[in-house]
């Protein structure tokens, strides 16, 4: 289609009003982080730096005893553990559950229906019941313990994004694997996964994602540098005595940077995921 | 000769838990103010060098969070902590709900008379003690000494009264936009403000067990608040700050006066974090003519032992140790002793004369906020009611009034 | 539901598929769901004492359904739901509309949109945070040096702009989701239709309402109660951005609960808060299920 001049200047208008509001907040706190601390807190406000400061990163990302670099490492792998480790097992447990719900609907409504729900509940609704289980189980200030109530969050979520993906596989494709002699679990490993792997890494995302935000428990469930994660470090930055905005801006660069990049290098799959009918190859 | 290697085998075992098994405390400590995370982890090393049985592992939350943090981790039974750090406003809400062990028996006789009575507050509900008294702490008025020395003004403010007249002045010579900075943001920092002034307008919280905050000296100290807003020589943004905004603001030299904790004389005049270093006045926060001399308020600290510690010996030593009065003069810059003799040592006393004089009138003054077991209801209602004077929704009286009206109706 | 007739399944085939998820989803959710409902009930408290806590009845719902502070908190909660919630749902298709054209630097374009999904929401509140600083923020900054604004204002310090700053945060971050799906949603909109119509001189708007919207309206409303019920037990941007303050005028539901609980040891009339969140998030559930089966029968 053709579009008038007018159309077009206006069509590039939006797109840089819309790229400017995403890319100005973001930017901002990239400069922040390499603005020298003199330099943030004069006024009239500096928007560019004199000259790049890059210490906050060395920092942050220097392990040493007792320093923000090591709060800041110890809680960048507990955030990674936790995520991975979760995604892996919403996966495992997803993917079968979400194909049953696909393959054999019936009488599993209400399976669907409470596995919906359960991931709308309100947190605060499960948090003292979890607290005293995880306190008698030990797992308190435990990566285990988080991976556990994560997988409750993520589950469900997980198999009711990944049931609609399984929808869109068509029946007669498994009947031909199931003539050849594999058994039910083998069809949807080897057949109905692969027709919907967009699905399966949209779904992913999705996990790893929610992991990494999650703030509500890991802030009541995490003390030490053993099981704090990001989200809570962070926070404590911010309330603790490093009133040094830019070391905070810094902080949150480098915890944005993984799920960001893992964000925008799968986008293609994501946004074939999302699409209902997605699977064309 | 099975019998034998299991003989053995117990023999060792049971050997090996009379001689080692090293106990690990679970201690908890907050972020800001006073001690700094570096100062109490120095004074952890030193004692687990002296007691080489014993490890301690230490965990620093934002005060914010420690409130919660020591009372959801009580249903965590010997999981939990074994050492916490507990606000003076919280003794009484702990003891009626059993969250920390009475260890009256524990403290000697001798230690009452050598200690601040203000401090021994602190950890007493019911006369009963629930822990050692560590941070000692209260308000003090903080002062940029050039500012002062630029609008011609001799000596800094006696009451809150002049406080605002010398603002005026230097804020009429254009020496600083907003003279004036408060930790009022909605927390219990902007409560410390208030009883501050409260206590120096001879205000009472409850007069024979009702709230009383809404009338005399209680309703003078938010009109004094609001007052000193709208006059334009508070800096307005003090609604959102808390005490290390406040440093923040005074250490850049954007303040004339600003209301804080000890911690930040040390800080202030640190030039690596400071653009005021050595130009840090500080006296005790100024009284009202007629009223008082000088004012301040309870802010200390103590440290107890929760109730479902299996170690509670071990905590108890590690307890004594930091509270004792050598190593509370090592580290005095960041928060001072418990112990009215270390005031007169050249240790506590060496480059910070000025805070340790302002500190013999001001210990002596700890005006307590309210020990009731609903403290922390008491807090939130009156953190909202402040706030809605402060920021102009409601007239003092109006905010105060109501806040006693629901206060009264705590079950 | 032609698909479960073709599949034909035996009775009780795929159980041991969904064994897995409802034995976890039991243990940490079914039980404590069932506790809080119970706790509800009495006049438990956060203690040590190992008192047994004693029924109290309905009490606690009497409790909260005339605490003023409650009532506030839910008024908070839902002002913060239906603004935000809105905004994204215009903003997220407005973007979604204009990043389905064709233009130089689409793929890039398309990129830039996960960013703001994919920062961590404790991030998002603290980069919002110190735009919103009152002495040192950007926010002020620009304004005033573009000549917008004559003074720095104290953005999260009074308590007409707070909730409304803190609902901007959330829908920078917030309507990337809606734009995603809306966006995936409109690549399955045949262009060939949409040209012909263009080419018969139909009105844009009426292109929109008439042959855009009934292809996304299905997902987007996926995206709409999905955002919606987030929104309602929203917590952690609030918790590090106001706490609640200034004056609780962006003090939430669930900050509510959180503080009846933990704050004032009230564990009873606590669960009976978050059982109030319960009912009114099932409620919306509900209207959920009922859009998605509609739409299954569509």
């Amino acid at each position: 289609m053709k579009r008038t001049p007018l159309q077009s200047g206006l069509l590039y208008l939006g797109v840089f009003v819309f790229a400017a509001s995403v890319l100005l907040p973001v930017a901002w706190m990239l400069i922040s982080s390499v603005m020298p601390a003199s330099e943030l807190t004069v006024k009239p406000l500096r928007w560019w730096p004199q000259h790049a400061d890059w210490s906050r990163y060395r920092l942050l990302l220097t392990l040493g005893e007792n320093t923000p670099g090591q709060t800041f490492l110890y809680a960048l792998r507990n955030s990674a553990a936790v995520a991975m480790t979760t995604t892996l097992l919403a996966l495992l447990v997803g993917i079968p559950a979400a194909y049953a719900l696909s393959r054999f609907p019936r009488g599993k409504d209400w399976i669907l229906s409470s596995v919906v729900a359960t991931y709308m509940l309100p947190p605060v609704a499960l948090l003292l019941p979890l607290y005293q289980m995880l306190a008698r189980l030990g797992l308190l200030n435990t990566v285990w313990g988080l991976i556990l109530v994560y997988c409750c969050i993520i589950m469900p979520f997980a198999t009711w994004l990944l049931k609609s993906n399984f929808d869109t596989v068509p029946p007669e494709i498994e009947e031909s694997g199931l003539v050849d002699g594999l058994s039910r679990f083998g069809v949807m490993t080897r057949i109905t996964v692969p027709l919907a792997l967009p699905g399966v890494v949209t779904t992913a995302i999705f996990a790893i994602l929610l992991a990494w935000d999650e703030f509500f428990f890991a802030l009541l469930f995490t003390n030490g540098l053993a099981a704090k994660t990001l989200p809570v470090a962070i926070s404590d930055f911010t309330a603790g005595r490093a009133t040094d905005y830019g070391l905070i801006m810094t902080a949150g660069v480098l915890a944005a940077l993984p799920p960001v990049l893992i964000a925008v290098a799968l986008q293609r799959g994501l946004l074939a995921g999302l699409t209902s009918g997605g699977v064309k190859g | 000769m099975k019998r034998m290697i299991l003989g053995l085998s117990l023999l060792l075992s049971s050997a090996s838990t009379v001689y080692a098994a090293p106990v690990t405390l679970h201690a908890l400590f907050m972020k800001q103010a006073a001690y700094s995370e570096a100062n109490i982890k120095d004074m952890t090393k030193a004692f687990e060098a002296k007691n080489p049985g014993v490890k301690i592992n230490l965990e620093f939350v934002p005060y914010e969070g420690l409130h919660d943090k020591i009372v959801s981790s009580a249903s965590a039974g010997s999981n939990g902590y074994d050492v916490v750090l507990f606000d003076v406003i919280w003794p009484t809400e702990f003891a009626k709900n059993g969250f920390l062990t009475d260890v009256t028996s524990r403290i000697p006789a001798a230690d009452n008379s050598r200690v601040f009575s203000g401090a021994w507050t602190t950890v007493t509900a019911d006369s009963k003690r629930y822990g050692m008294p560590w941070i000692l702490d209260t308000k003090y008025l903080f002062y940029n000494k050039d500012m002062l020395k630029k609008a011609g003004i001799a000596a800094p403010p006696k009451t809150w009264e002049e406080l605002q007249k010398q603002a005026a002045i230097i804020k009429a010579k254009k020496l600083v936009e907003y003279p004036i900075v408060w930790s009022w943001s909605q927390a219990e920092a902007l409560i410390c403000d208030y009883t501050t002034l409260l206590s120096a307008y001879g205000g009472q919280f409850y007069t024979g067990g009702k709230p009383a905050f809404n009338t005399g000296g209680g309703l003078k100290a938010l009109q004094y608040m609001t007052g000193s807003l709208k006059s334009g020589l508070s800096n307005p943004n003090s609604t959102e700050y808390l005490e290390e905004d406040v440093r923040k603001v005074f250490s850049d030299g954007k303040a004339a006066f600003a209301l804080n904790w000890t911690y930040m004389y040390a800080m202030a005049n640190d030039p690596k974090q400071s653009k005021v270093a050595g130009n840090v006045g500080i006296v005790p926060a100024p009284g009202v003519a007629g009223v008082s001399q000088a004012s301040a308020m309870n802010g200390s600290m103590g440290l107890g032992i929760p109730t479902g510690s299996p170690h509670k010996d071990e905590a108890w030593k590690f307890i004594q140790y930091l509270t004792s009065a050598p190593a509370q003069e090592q580290f005095a810059t960041l928060s001072l002793p418990i112990w009215k003799a270390s005031y007169s040592k050249p240790a506590v006393v060496k480059g910070q004369a000025d805070l340790v004089k302002a500190a013999n009138t001001s210990l002596n003054l700890m005006f307590p906020r309210p020990t009731i077991a609903q403290y922390p209801q008491l807090s939130t209602l009156l953190q909202t009611s402040l706030q809605k004077a402060l920021l102009g929704s409601q007239t003092p009286a109006q905010a105060l009034d109501s806040a006693a009206k629901a206060a009264s109706r705590f079950r | 539901m032609t698909r479960g007739q073709r599949a034909s399944p035996a009775a009780g085939q795929g159980w041991p598929f969904l064994l897995p998820l409802l034995l976890i989803l039991l243990c940490v959710i079914g039980y404590p769901l069932i506790r809080t409902l119970y706790l509800s009930f009495t006049d438990a408290s956060l203690n040590a004492l190992g008192i047994r806590p004693a029924w109290l009845g309905w009490d606690n719902y009497v409790y909260a359904l005339t605490s003023p502070d409650f009532l506030s908190s839910l008024w908070h909660s839902t002002y913060f739901t239906v603004v935000s919630v809105a905004l994204e749902v215009v903003i997220g298709v407005l973007v979604a509309l204009l990043l389905n054209q064709k233009f130089r630097g689409q793929a890039f374009a398309r990129a830039l949109l996960i960013l703001p999904w994919a920062i961590p929401t404790i991030v998002n509140a603290t980069m919002w945070r110190w735009i919103y600083n009152p002495e040192y923020g950007a926010l002020n900054a620009l304004l005033t040096q573009t000549g917008l604004m004559g003074d720095y204002r104290s953005w999260l310090g009074s308590p007409s702009s707070a909730m409304n700053m803190v609902i901007l945060a959330d829908v920078w971050k917030n309507y990337s989701l809606v734009a995603l799906i809306a966006l995936a949603a409109l690549q399955s909109v045949p262009d060939e239709i949409y040209e012909a119509a263009a080419l018969d001189g139909v009105p844009i708007w009426t292109r929109f309402w008439r042959l855009t919207l009934p292809f996304i309206l299905g997902p987007l409303s996926v995206a709409v109660v999905l955002r919606t019920i987030e929104a309602f037990k929203v917590f952690d941007i609030i918790y590090v951005m106001t706490r609640g303050g200034p004056a609780d005028a962006t003090k939430t539901a669930s900050f509510s609960v959180y503080q009846e609980a933990f704050t004032y040891l009230q564990a009873g009339s606590g669960a009976a808060y978050a059982n109030v969140m319960v009912l009114i998030s099932a409620l919306l559930i509900a209207g959920y299920l009922l859009l998605m089966k509609r739409q299954r029968a569509a």
